[in-house]
């Protein structure tokens, strides 16, 4: 493995598999479906029901 | 305390201790020719004085409380006292460091009290002894409550939280005799390095363990931000410090990188320091306490969410902007300068969903010194993630790299975002966590406020301005193109700006002072009978409430 070969793997896979993870993270956080949960789990913390849940 | 844990708990941890206390006699045997021998030695009297409080408590009843019906509350209360102590501790040390550069003859001929010993002592006690305690005790509240469900067993939050300490009390004294490896936020030697390992991964098993208890089906984003913090300062931490020690009964050893790879490292290292310890952790604790205390739920979950990964993917790439103009590839320097510019992207939308979360509030955080903490800490996360993506573009690094601009930049974040923060959080926990109404003088609160404040601008504004004099003298030509100022030229034009920084530096510290002893008050303070708070465990008949310092 010699040293251009690294550059050139980290200039272009790198490049690509950031911008895969963005467009994943995108989509799992616009999926309508979840928006629900979103908004459950930002009241939640809100509760002061202070003790575990049986 | 000892009294909260089974019988089983019990003898777990003088077990743990014992060994604890075996590995310390034997380290201070095989290396008593060394100041390992000391460090070893250290450890075993610690574990020994542990062995006699478990035993003092051993015989205690078993608790018969239903431990399913509370959360496990006692190693996050002493937690945060212990890191308000190595709050005040880390804070004089920095300022004690701050009047040396005034005073430089003021080392008293001692070794130990020279800059090169003193400082890491600062840096260690206020990153890890006020910092990593503020942010494992915090974690424990926060995984349980957001998870609804307690810790699996009793002694492991113990063991982190104290093993913890021993690494941080190695540390501090290694600094002291001169043991250091000279790598920045990484100075313990080896043998602390893998006691750090084994208690932090302990750390990070345990809150997987809490939250595949859980009974909330989505992992509220906090967490994200509590296990990116400890997952990549356990990887960040096992590669810094791969070392070869030149014998196991001595302190020194060597590196296991040389060169521009061994600066790349740890660069890697400090620079994710920064997000993963003093950001990601910290923005756990801010996504869980602000809202908690401005009673709003966070302005964009979704915001949060992005940001979490921005933070993630874009922070790991930054470090190499430490390393501009050196030995390093060109592209990969370049590669960090980018990097740093678009964190300023998932930075900015962290600090405007924290502002924007109190959009709304602002009565309260007039009212509120505590969520004031907050707001303000918001306000210098956005400031200095702003300016550090600037101070990363090549150019600017030029004027600024090796200046007190760096000083400055790092102590806006540390000052005005990670100790704000914390400070909101504590004074918010302290009375939940000890049933009080509120803090014990909220005055004190307030001046603890306006001293911290005050302290940080007076602090930054003096670090800018010298460093940006010091940048300019040092690269300002004369006729001949020869340079126009000596290096003591220079130190004499800061002289002034030291002053007005240790003075801010002492503002802080006193604050933080203040703080510990309204935090000691209100803890000993009864609690007000009249005070009806949703009890954190049922009151079971006939068994007397917990009681202050319990």
């Amino acid at each position: 493995m010699t040293h251009d070969f690294l550059v050139g793997f980290s200039k272009s896979f790198g490049l690509f598999y950031l911008i895969a993870l963005s467009i994943g993270v995108l989509i799992y956080t616009y999926w309508p479906s979840n928006k629900k949960r979103f908004d459950y789990a930002a009241k939640s913390v809100l509760s002061e029901d202070d003790k575990p849940w049986a | 305390m000892i009294a909260q844990l089974t019988r089983n708990e019990r003898q777990t941890a003088l077990l743990i201790l014992l060994a604890v206390a075996i590995g310390g006699l034997a380290m201070a045997v095989g290396g008593r020719d060394n100041l390992l021998g000391i460090h070893g030695a250290i450890a075993m009297a610690l574990a020994i004085v542990m062995m006699f409080v478990v035993i003092g408590g051993y015989y205690a009843p078993e608790p018969t409380e239903d431990r399913t019906a509370s959360y496990y509350d006692d190693p996050t209360k002493v937690g945060i006292i212990i890191a308000m102590v190595w709050a005040v501790i880390g804070m004089a040390v920095g300022d004690w460091v701050a009047w040396l550069l005034v005073f430089p003859d003021m080392t008293f001929d001692a070794g130990w009290a020279s800059f090169g010993r003193l400082r890491p002592i600062h840096t260690s006690g206020v990153i890890f002894g006020f910092g990593g305690n503020a942010l494992i005790a915090t974690s424990f509240y926060v995984m349980q409550r957001t998870s609804r469900a307690r810790m699996p067993d009793q002694v492991t939050p113990w063991f982190v939280l104290l093993g913890y300490n021993l690494f941080c009390i190695i540390a501090a004294t290694g600094y002291l005799m001169g043991v250091t490896q000279s790598r920045e936020y990484a100075e313990p030697e080896w043998y602390a390095d893998i006691w750090l390992v084994i208690v932090w991964v302990t750390y990070f098993v345990l809150y997987l363990r809490t939250l595949a208890r859980r009974k909330e089906p989505h992992i509220y984003v906090a967490n994200w931000y509590y296990l990116a913090f400890i997952l990549v300062v356990a990887m960040l931490h096992i590669v810094n410090n791969l070392a070869v020690p030149i014998s196991l009964t001595q302190a020194k050893s060597y590196s296991l990188f040389s060169g521009v790879q061994d600066a790349m490292t740890q660069w890697w290292y400090g620079h994710n320091a920064v997000a993963f310890f003093l950001t990601a952790g910290f923005l756990g604790m801010m996504y869980y306490y602000m809202p908690k205390r401005a009673g709003r739920p966070i302005y964009s979950y979704r915001l949060s969410i992005i940001s979490f990964w921005g933070i993630t993917f874009f922070y790991m790439w930054a470090g190499s902007h430490h390393l501009h103009y050196t030995a390093l590839p060109h592209w990969v320097q370049t590669l960090g300068m980018t990097f740093s510019v678009m964190l300023l992207v998932p930075s900015w939308a962290s600090a405007g969903n924290a502002l924007m979360t109190l959009n709304g509030a602002w009565h309260k955080v007039r009212d509120d010194a505590t969520l004031r903490f907050m707001m303000v800490a918001a306000v210098f996360y956005g400031l200095t993630t702003f300016e550090g993506s600037f101070m990363a573009i090549r150019p600017v690094n030029a004027l600024s790299h090796y200046t007190d601009w760096t000083v400055g930049h790092v102590h806006a974040g540390a000052l005005g975002w990670v100790a704000m923060i914390t400070f909101g959080a504590i004074y918010a926990s302290v009375p939940w966590l000890w049933k009080r109404e509120s803090m014990w003088s909220p005055r004190l609160v307030e001046v603890h406020f306006w001293l911290a404040l005050a302290g940080t601008i007076i602090y930054v504004f003096a670090m800018w301005n010298s460093g940006i004099i010091q940048g300019l003298m040092w690269r300002t030509y004369g006729e001949g193109g020869t340079l126009a100022y000596s290096f003591v030229d220079s130190l004499i034009a800061m002289r002034p700006y030291y002053i007005a920084r240790a003075v801010g530096g002492l503002f802080f510290l006193l604050g933080a002072a203040i703080g510990l002893y309204n935090i000691w008050m209100t803890i000993r303070s009864a609690p007000e009978a009249a005070y009806d708070m949703t009890p954190d465990e049922p009151v079971v008949a006939g068994m007397p409430a917990m009681q202050p310092g319990e």
